[in-house]
């Protein structure tokens, strides 16, 4: 302490020097951007499309025309990500737990191996097993005629579910698998059944896991725009998708801009809630990103 | 085995075997626990201690053999579903509870569940119990290692169960704390009148602590008896060098006399001594060592004799470590024929010879039926 106290001014300075890429990062890769987008919401809609100076609320007065896409990826997100960690944490569970040793490497790298394709490809390769020719041909075979199950809300969920599945596993995985396995001995010595053994001590203890997964998957399917567009066959419109389209179809800038701030808003909200109820609760104190 | 015989006796193993792969952690092994003992698993790490405390609280079943509990067998009963309680070596605290949550888990297990009121009132006289009381709403965290012992000790005795299991619960104590808590687990256990089964590998905890110690080596009992029987009448060599400081002068049975046994060491000088009790017998040619505890052997200036020392055996040596203990003086000593001796003498003996240095050349000698001829394994 003393020293750092004592060096205090040639340490602020060195301090300064080793951030300064890190701070420039920030400033290039994110803070320019966003100054640009908030730039942008303000102005209006060049006759041409794109961009024109000016300042004016009208952009942000014309949200509610795309209040649908608000609602959709205010329902789909949050619901999206319960169900992913609902699918993720019994298999996070059986991974860390239940899989011995020699098979969990080969099981962990499962995992990731959809990874090594792009999402594109992958939610086009359910298009294929939820449409015609697909599952339904195959019930079909069997006496159930006319089901559909392409351009439901129920493919985009599947679609959500299966592209962010990993991100939750892993998490909540590690959170498993660095529990203290003598706590759930010591649980079970002191009179608790395997199960509430499990609502006891496994469930509140992989509480960092599964906050740490749900972030990571909130935050992406509040900007998913591929997988309603693929799977929801253009009929569930999220905000992601409205912004494809301003930015790049009607190339109307301001709107989309105005449109991107509020999404970041309501971002930096919802996150903001979520961290304090997280991190102030009883198992605060090993929160972690990993 | 009839039920009545087994009435007084806490926990009782009959012939357990408890194998992990190719590996006998316990190997074939009976013993029984008297209600309301002290009782003790000492031996090396590794030996099985770990696995005889496990296979009693249900964390492992028994390859083969028979546990009983309370004249119970319990083979097959899941842990949670056993009327003991086990203090972990590392705690196993739950770290999001606080302190009364940790030690009011297992009420709250049981069904019916007792009423809040209750349940504060036993956690309140528990805490007091191991004197924390204040530290109710501690997060374990906050807690020095001291503390997080007590609360672990609370926890499960809260639940009064019929054995306490504690598995090296003292090894992360520093020296001092370990000595305090010692003394506190001795007389809580007479408090409670609660059946404690202690895992240790430290000699010194189980002999002060313990009214009965079991003494264990590769998966084998080798002795169980007393502090006292183990330290007086030890049946082999393995048993005299873990319990207490001994001597020893390796060699081989040169004669059998009765009471006298005459072991010939390896460099052909002949000692004697008697033979322990309950050991078993030995016979002429089996390899044997003489075992002298320090505290049994006389330290003189050099060249006194034998007979004014009042001992039967006398040799000389050179002071080769003195060390000062305050009731004692320890001395090491370079005797002739048989190597180093370790001496302790008292302090009443010291003041009247005035005591030696090291260099000084001395005569140390012992009484032969103070010595015991002890099998060499
Ligand atoms: N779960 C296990 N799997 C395999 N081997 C084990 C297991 N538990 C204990 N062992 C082995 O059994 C032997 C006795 O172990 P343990 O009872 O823990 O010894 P101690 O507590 O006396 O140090 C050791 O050789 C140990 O490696
Ligand atoms: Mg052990």
């Amino acid at each position: 302490m003393a020293t750092m106290i004592k060096d205090g001014n040639k340490g602020s300075w060195l301090t300064a020097v080793l951030l300064a890429p890190t701070t420039l990062w920030f400033l290039v890769m994110l803070i320019m951007p966003l100054i640009v987008v908030v730039i942008f919401s303000f102005g209006e809609r060049s006759p041409m499309g794109g961009y024109a100076a000016s300042f004016t609320f009208d952009q942000y007065a014309n949200l509610p025309s795309r209040l649908k896409a608000f609602t959709n990826t205010l329902t789909y997100a949050p619901l999206g990500t319960l169900l992913t960690l609902l699918v993720a944490y019994p298999l996070a569970y059986y991974l860390a737990v239940k899989v011995s040793a020699r098979w969990k490497l080969l099981l962990l790298v499962l995992v990731i191996v959809p990874f090594w394709t792009s999402l594109l490809i992958r939610t086009y390769a359910w298009i294929f097993i939820l449409g015609g020719r697909g599952i339904p041909n195959l019930l079909e075979m069997i006496g159930f005629d006319d089901v559909r199950l392409i351009n439901t809300p129920g493919a985009v969920l599947l679609g959500m579910i299966y592209g962010y599945l990993p991100l939750m596993v892993f998490p909540i995985y590690v959170s498993l698998e660095k529990l203290d396995k003598q706590l759930l001995e010591a649980s079970n010595d002191l009179g608790g059944s395997p199960f509430r053994t499990f609502l006891q001590v496994t469930l509140p203890l992989s509480m960092p896991g599964m906050a740490t997964g749900c972030m990571l998957v909130f935050i992406l399917l509040m900007g998913e725009f591929l997988i309603p567009a693929f799977l929801g066959g253009g009929k569930i419109f999220f905000l992601g998708n409205a912004l494809v389209d301003l930015f790049l179809q009607s190339r109307n800038w301001p709107f989309g801009s105005a449109l991107a701030v509020t999404l970041v808003i309501i971002m930096l909200v919802t996150v903001t809630i979520y961290m304090r109820l997280t991190m102030g609760s009883k198992t605060g104190r090993d929160v972690s990103i990993m | 085995m009839n039920k009545l015989s087994n009435d007084h006796k806490d926990v009782e193993f009959v012939n357990v075997t408890k194998r992990f792969g190719p590996v006998v952690a316990v190997d074939n092994i009976s013993l029984s626990v008297e209600q309301g003992a002290f009782f003790s698993f000492l031996g090396p790490s590794g030996c099985g201690k770990t696995t005889s405390l496990r296979l009693i609280a249900g964390f492992d079943q028994p390859s083969e053999g028979d546990v009983h509990i309370g004249g119970v067998p319990v083979v097959g009963i899941p842990p949670h579903k056993r009327p003991v309680n086990m203090v972990f070596q590392n705690y196993a605290l739950f770290p999001h509870m606080n302190v009364a949550e940790n030690i009011g888990y297992g009420l709250r297990q049981r069904s019916p569940k007792p009423t809040a009121a209750e349940m504060n009132k036993q956690i309140d006289e528990t805490l007091e119990l191991v004197q924390m009381s204040g530290y109710r709403n501690r997060r374990i965290w906050e807690m020095s290692g001291g503390q997080q012992q007590r609360v672990a000790l609370a926890r499960a005795l809260i639940n009064r169960p019929t054995v306490l299991l504690l598995d090296e619960p003292l090894a992360a104590l520093d020296r001092k704390l370990r000595r305090d808590m010692q003394i506190e687990l001795q007389t809580l256990q007479r408090e409670v009148g609660i059946t404690f089964i202690l895992v240790t590998h430290d000699q010194e905890e189980a002999l002060s602590m313990s009214d009965r110690i079991c003494i264990m080596r590769e998966g084998d009992i080798v002795q169980s008896g007393s502090p006292r029987e183990l330290y007086d009448h030890p049946v082999n060599r393995y048993v005299a060098d873990f319990v207490g400081k001994s001597n020893f002068i390796a060699g081989s049975i040169s004669g059998v006399n009765g009471k006298s046994i005459t072991v010939k060491s390896e460099n052909g000088r002949e000692f004697i001594g008697s033979p322990s009790t309950g050991a078993p017998t030995l016979r002429g040619g089996d390899h044997a060592s003489i075992a002298i505890r320090p505290e049994l052997i006389a330290i003189s200036p050099s060249n006194t004799s034998a007979a004014d020392m009042n001992a039967d055996v006398a040799m000389n040596g050179r002071v080769k470590n003195q060390i000062f203990l305050g009731e004692h003086t320890e001395y090491l000593i370079n005797a002739e024929g048989i190597g180093d001796v370790l001496v302790l003498s008292p302090k009443h003996i010291e003041s009247e010879s005035g005591g030696f240095n090291p260099g000084d050349t001395v005569t140390i000698g012992w009484k032969n039926e103070l010595a015991l001829a002890l099998e060499d394994s």
